[in-house]
């Protein structure tokens, strides 16, 4: 047993770290790991390099950078575009590229381009000084400092929305050291400018200072920040290291070495109370420990032997050179308290009992009794359990969980799943550990990361044989397991034809249960091969999933047809609306015109009332109500008719009434539309006359109205005319129509213009009492006194004849 | 002063006894729910409710916040709900959902539902299937008269209206007998009723019922109304249907009131603010004005103004003791009258400027023409008219059925015309109103065989004149549907007038209508009245369609003083006008009655129309 421990160094006094090695690298790095650009996946994901010195060297030279991709396959190709100054990976496993002029150039697994965003105008005109890769709850997102020293950056890569940072106040020149910080679901940025700390919101630059911090600090070199975004270390050129949560306001330790630190990566156990931080600097590792409380620190020292990179993984730090790939981690409780030297834990001796009855020695006994008299059997068993999944050697992993099975005989209710769980957990493990596959995940990221996702991973590298082991013997759902994985991976190939990828698939799959072929379509959409994606549509029986696919491809056309197909209505109406909204009024209807049975159903949806109303005119027919039949079937000819006017001429007509509609329409200025409608519903030559009176008056359109009332003789008569002029008080308009009013009117038009002389002229005229009267009472003072003697007068001699 | 009352005048029995009885019983439901409680109201419920019981009686009784019925949720914090409802269905529904929310939210409170003026099964029936009738109490809150005036009583049922006249639904009509049960028992039994119409009958059957199911009581009391009279609005829907122009009718047609109080809008009030006035015989200025035509009521309003400024004048000749006689006495009661008096000439302007105009006076001419029955052609083609212009969708349909009552239903072209035309001007929608109209008997169209005035007309001129009157009846009775222009002339309500009809001094209830037509209900129950029974208006009550729906029941002992045979309760169900009310002031002082008037609601033309008019919300 001591020689397993052998690696382990203590820290503090009860935390143990140890380094194991995963891999032995087998990648043939033709230059310094220092002279590369190194970027490495979380989650034992894949790394990249590329080469920087043509950039740094002049143009005209020779060698060609070539960007490589290892782990999960060796792949690689020379780089043609732009100078790259940061390379990093998305939470999708995607390769980004950040190039100097701001564009993100996205590349899949297998250096399969996938895509390219920019990252705005004012990146592309002040060049990229330096760009980070930093993950997210949203998905992994983009910082960039530019050339004019601010920052910007994109808190999802996928669904892409800039942000500018403002500018940090009295900025000269870049900052010494930065970082993106992700709290509260919000990106900042944390930069240092010499001794002094920024914190770089959506919205304000704030100057803070991390609480404690001992003073002398002349400038900040490095900052790290944890896996979670919780803690923070900042090293400072004087070799003192402050270590602190993130938001600075509490510090958790400091130290001091004397070390100028390149490089700095947290490294910290899940629920640990010790933090600790992984100093690499030239060919010596420094694992520094905060404890609570203390104000020194000690650091535990590895050394390399190489150059070595460091990738900050959830519970522990990978650390690779040109010759080895290793881990460095905190050991796991279960684990020290089993393999601790000298250790009395109830694992430690079930561990050791099983190792005697294997020896067959009456030992066994002895420890069994023990731990039995402790009553601690079952917790021994669980320790056993956990510490084997925490073992990265196989032969570790079975001693452990042959112990816990020799335990677990002597229990009466244990309940077995627990132990078989871990058993089926580890045989995953181990495969996708396998140097060939090289995916080094740990226990407690392989629990974060969930089988659903690793599986997907295994996919992304093509491992399907593998994927679709581990489901079997994992026993998942169809659903969530082998059909996802038929159905995505043959997407992926990439040289073959469409066509017979289809085929292939098709002949694949055939009809597996679970298997969704639009999940499939979508996936190849994703790799952007729409053309397979529409051919594998083709396999889709439910057209309700075709349909929203094909509108995401943009295939709106085509959608529409597949819709029609189906003959269901519903989803007809969903492609309509989108159209609606995708394209404008003249093509939408251009689509329609070419599929008339969109065009009759879209008719149907907007007068989804128009149906209900042919029902009724129907059952009114049948009623022999024949005047309700047609007054109905008007309705709905109004409707569509409203409906095409508010498509054409925009405006409100739904829901007026007929005169309603004609009135908009003349106050809109469409006289020849408004003329049609009234032939067409036969309207009355009266209505339309009161009509037109009334809205060309509200328009004070006096010329038109004047022209109107001379089309031909009005059959409402002229009065009319004079009254709607003097309700908009146009004394001088209403006086033109006064003169056409017929004699039976005459005095009434005449009082109304105010012309009351000549009213009593020819009331006289009419010799009509009544008129007579009505003329004296519109007599008013002295100006029309002699109107009314005049009027008197007319009346005495009408008596006396 | 136009009409004082006679002398020997009878004496009001004294109402305000109903509102202590409501508001009592009101008080002891609110107590059956101890504590602070919030207090859900319908809004419909609210003026009757307020002139019941105020704010501060409510809050006495613990009534912490006052809540009006809407579609929203409730945010009341209360441990108790109490709602104050009518019993309809979509209530039920908002009470469920309450309940319901806070049972989601795992909240106990006290829920108590008070339906006035009676719950139904129906209600209770929501409640069971919404699964909350376990939670709510049901209690019911028979407040179904409110006196609003001296000699009105309203049930503040304006739906009854559409309820029984176009749905049929009868479950008013036992709320109805209640509320005659609860005067019987108040005032003393009836000794003689008479009724006419099919809801009348039915009510007066049910109360009878109630009456000797708890007879004894009443028996051996002295009835202090003589007379009880029931009518249906069907009777007479063409009175309902007149313009008014009695001063209280103008108005509730052009500002609406409302249970007795009118809100007088800036431009009566002359100020920014609007006026909430209640009208009823306290308010001495309108008490004089409410019944007089409104050609006079602004000389009167002049006279009076003349008269306060010479009270107010009096003051300068006084000395010290008198005018501190004047101050404490007479000031007060002045500036009252002189408030009062302001706004009923603001009233009045405003209606002037609307009444007065050519449009009006040519829609009254209409309407005094469609009553006689001379000019049908100019009057269709002024209702075209009015239609395509688009006056008013209410005005014209209202003119349409007048049109269609007075002819005994539209001829068949006219009929399809004129709906053709009312649609293209107001929307397709109202295809159901005339439905509903059609089913009301408001607006029918002539069978196509019905071709009898034609015929009649035909064969008249054949004959010689007193056969002619002969073969009118004939042919009258052949109709099925009223005949209003026979029954008109049956019992001369259009007047003969020579020369002006003044207006100043009527001699007949036609004053209300500008001496153009004597209401028929008025007429029916003046008619009636004096020969104490129906005998010898068989004619009329054939031509009414109601031979079989009149009734008369007269108690043989006669212990009612003579001064209790001369009140008379009229009980208009379906509504009545207050040109009807005014009429029969008239008639009451003439002849020395004294009316009250029970009524489901208040009504005129716009709120009939409006109860048949199908309009999307």
């Amino acid at each position: 047993m001591d020689c397993y421990t052998a690696n382990w160094n203590p820290l503090g006094d009860s935390a143990f770290y140890r380094k194991y090695e995963l891999y032995s690298m087998d990648w043939d790095l033709k230059e310094e790991l220092r002279d590369c650009l190194v970027a490495a996946a979380p989650y034992g994901g894949p790394l990249v390099s590329l080469l920087r010195k043509p950039w740094r060297k002049e143009k005209a030279a020779s060698v060609t950078a070539v960007l490589e991709i290892y782990s999960a396959s060796a792949c690689l190709w020379p780089w043609k575009s732009g100078p790259v100054v940061s390379l990093g990976w998305s939470a999708e496993e995607e390769l980004l590229c950040v190039q100097e002029d701001g564009g993100v150039l996205v590349y899949g697994l297998h250096g399969d381009f996938r895509r390219h965003f920019s990252m705005g105008n004012e990146v592309l005109q002040n060049r990229v000084l330096d760009a980070r890769i930093f993950h997210t709850e949203f998905g992994s997102g983009v910082a960039i400092l530019t050339g004019a020293h601010r920052f910007t950056l994109s808190a999802n890569v996928s669904d892409l929305k800039l942000r500018r940072m403002p500018e940090v106040p009295g900025l000269q020149g870049a900052p010494t050291c930065w970082t993106a910080l992700c709290q509260d679901r919000v990106a900042h940025i944390l930069l240092a400018v010499g001794p002094d700390l920024y914190l770089l919101d959506q919205s304000a630059c704030s100057a803070v200072t991390p609480f404690g911090l001992a003073p002398g600090v002349s400038s900040f070199l490095q900052m790290a920040v944890s896996f979670t975004y919780r803690h923070l270390a900042l090293f400072t050129d004087t070799g003192y290291i402050w270590m602190g949560t993130a938001s600075l306001k509490e510090k958790l330790c400091e130290f001091n070495c004397n070390i100028r630190a390149p490089r700095s990566r947290w490294c910290s156990r899940p629920r640990s109370k010790e933090r600790a931080v992984v100093v690499a600097w030239e060919r010596r590792l420094m694992v520094g420990v905060m404890r609570p409380r203390a104000s020194s620190i000690l650091g535990g020292l590895f050394v390399l032997d190489e150059d070595s990179y460091l990738v900050p993984e959830l519970d522990g730090v990978r650390i690779f050179s040109r010759s080895t790939h290793e881990f460095l981690h905190e050991v796991p409780v279960a684990s020290e308290e089993i393999f601790k030297i000298a250790s009395m834990a109830p694992g430690a001796l079930l561990l050791e009992a099983q190792k005697e009855y294997e020896k067959e020695s009456q030992k066994a006994d002895e420890y069994l009794r023990e731990i039995q008299e402790l009553g601690q059997l079952t917790q021994a068993v669980q320790q056993c359990i956990e510490a084997a999944g925490h073992e990265h050697r196989p032969d570790m992993q079975k001693s452990l969980l042959r112990a816990a099975s020799f335990g677990k005989c002597f229990l009466d209710r244990f309940p077995p799943d627990s132990f078989v769980r871990m058993c089926q957990d580890l045989r995953v493990l181990n495969a996708i550990r396998d140097y060939h596959i090289g995916i080094p995940l740990t226990y407690s990221q392989y629990k974060q990361l969930t089988i659903q996702v690793l599986l997907d991973r295994l996919v992304l590298r093509r491992l399907y044989p593998l994927a679709i082991q581990i489901c079997e013997y994992l026993r998942l759902p169809e659903v969530q397991g082998v059909s996802r994985i038929l159905a995505h991976g043959p997407v992926q190939q990439k040289d073959v034809s469409d066509e017979d990828v289809a085929r292939a698939i098709n002949q694949k799959l055939g009809d597996t249960p679970g298997v969704s072929y639009s999940d499939i379509a979508a996936r190849a959409y994703g790799c952007g091969r729409t053309e397979l994606a529409i051919k594998l549509l083709e396999y889709e029986p439910r057209s309700g999933e075709q349909v929203p696919l094909l509108l995401k491809m943009k295939r709106s056309k085509l959608a529409l047809s597949k819709a029609i197909e189906s003959g269901d209505t519903d989803l007809v109406f969903t492609v309509l609306l989108h159209l609606k909204n995708e394209l404008n009024r003249g093509d939408f209807f251009m689509t329609l015109r070419n599929q008339p049975m969109a065009l009759s159903l879209y008719r149907q949806r907007i007068e989804g009332r128009v149906a209900a109303l042919q029902t009724a005119a129907d059952a009114f027919y049948k009623a022999k109500n024949e005047f309700a039949a047609k007054a109905t079937e008007d309705q709905m000819r109004l409707l569509r008719l409203q409906r095409r006017l508010e498509d054409e001429l925009g405006g409100r007509f739904l829901d007026l009434s007929l005169h309603d509609t004609v009135t908009t329409l003349i106050l809109g200025g469409h006289n020849k539309r408004a003329e049609q409608l009234a032939r067409d519903f036969r309207i009355p030559d009266k209505r339309l006359w009161w009509l037109k009176l009334t809205a060309l008056a509200d328009l004070e359109d006096w010329e038109e109205l004047e022209k109107f009332s001379k089309s031909k003789k009005s059959p409402i008569g002229y009065l009319p005319f004079v009254e709607i002029c003097m309700k908009q008080h146009n004394k001088y308009e209403a006086k033109k129509y006064a003169s056409r009013v017929g004699p039976e009117q005459k005095v009434k038009a005449l009082l109304l213009v105010g012309d009351v002389a000549q009213a009593a002229d020819v009331a006289i005229e009419h010799r009509n009492e009544a008129e007579l009267s009505l003329v004296l009472s519109h007599c008013t003072g002295a100006t029309d006194g002699a109107t009314a003697d005049k009027i008197q007068r007319a009346r005495a001699q009408a008596q006396k004849k | 002063m136009a009409f004082p009352h006679r002398l020997d005048a009878p004496e009001l029995p004294d109402f305000s006894m109903l509102k202590r009885l409501a508001r009592d019983q009101l008080i002891y439901l609110l107590e059956q729910l101890p504590g602070k409680k919030d207090l859900f109201i319908e809004a419909d419920l609210m003026s009757p409710l307020d002139r019941i019981a105020n704010v501060s009686i409510l809050k006495q009784h613990e009534v912490d916040k006052l809540y009006k019925v809407e579609n929203k949720p409730a945010v009341s914090s209360s441990e108790q709900l109490c709602f104050l409802v009518r019993p309809r269905i979509k209530n039920m529904r908002y009470v469920a959902s309450l309940v319901n929310a806070d049972k989601l939210a795992g909240r106990t409170r006290k829920y108590k539902v008070i339906f006035s003026p009676q719950k139904f099964h129906a209600c209770e029936m929501v409640l069971e299937e919404e699964g909350v009738y376990g939670d709510v109490s049901c209690d019911e809150w028979a407040f179904s008269l409110l006196p609003l005036d001296v000699d009105l009583l309203s049930m503040e049922l304006p739906e009854f209206f559409r309820d029984y006249f176009l749905e049929g639904d009868q479950r008013w009509i036992n709320t109805v007998a209640q509320a005659l049960h609860l005067l019987s028992t108040l005032y003393g039994p009836f000794p003689n009723c008479y009724g006419i119409g099919r809801c009348a009958k039915m009510s007066y059957e049910l109360w009878r019922t109630l009456e000797e199911e708890e007879d004894g009581e009443t028996k051996g009391r002295r009835p202090e109304i003589g007379h009880i009279f029931l009518l249906d609005r069907d009777v007479d829907f063409v009175t309902a249907l007149c313009s008014q122009v009695v001063y209280e009718g103008l108005v509730d047609d052009t500002f609406r009131i409302k249970c007795g109080s009118v809100d007088f809008g800036p431009e009566v009030t002359s100020s920014d603010r609007s006026l909430k006035v209640l009208l009823n015989a306290e308010d001495k200025v309108f008490n004089e004005i409410r019944n007089e035509h409104f050609s006079n009521v602004f000389g009167f309003l002049s006279q009076k103004a003349r008269n306060l400024q010479a009270q107010y004048d009096r003051r300068r000749g006084m000395d010290i003791k008198q005018m501190k006689n004047f101050v404490s006495q007479e000031l007060k009661g002045l500036k009252q009258e002189h408030r009062l008096l302001s706004v009923h000439i603001g009233a009045c302007e405003s209606i002037m400027k609307k009444k007065t105009k050519q449009d009006f006076q040519e829609l009254i001419k209409t309407e005094h023409a469609l009553l006689e029955g001379f000019n049908i052609r100019e009057s269709t083609s002024y209702i075209e008219e009015h239609i395509d212009r688009q006056v008013s969708p209410i005005e014209s349909l209202r003119l349409m059925c007048l049109l269609s009552i007075t002819e005994n239903g539209l001829i068949p072209k006219d009929y399809r015309s004129l709906k053709t035309q009312y649609l293209q001007s107001y929307g397709p929608e109202h295809l159901l109103t005339f439905s509903n109209l059609r089913r009301a008997g408001l607006l029918t169209e002539q069978a196509p065989g019905d071709t009898l005035t034609a015929m009649e007309s035909k064969v008249s001129k054949l004959v010689t004149d007193k056969a002619a009157g002969k073969i009118t009846d004939a042919f009258s009775s052949l109709a099925k549907r009223s005949n209003f222009r026979a029954i008109s002339k049956k019992l001369n309500l259009i007047p003969r007038v020579d020369g002006e009809y003044d207006l100043k001094v009527p001699r007949d209830m036609a004053y209300v209508f500008s001496g153009a037509y004597v209401p028929l209900s008025c007429r029916v129950i003046e008619q009636v009245l004096e020969r104490r029974s129906w005998q010898g208006l068989d004619e009329v009550l054939r031509l009414l369609n109601c031979s079989e729906l009149a009734f008369t029941d007269m108690t043989k002992e006669d212990k009612a003083s003579s001064e209790s045979l001369r009140l008379i309760l009229v009980v208009f169900l379906g509504g009545c006008t207050f040109s009807e009310i005014s009429a029969l002031r008239f008639l009451g002082r003439e002849k020395g009655y004294r009316f009250i008037f029970l009524t489901t609601a208040v009504t005129n033309s716009a709120r009939l129309m409006e109860a048949m008019s199908e309009v999307k919300a």
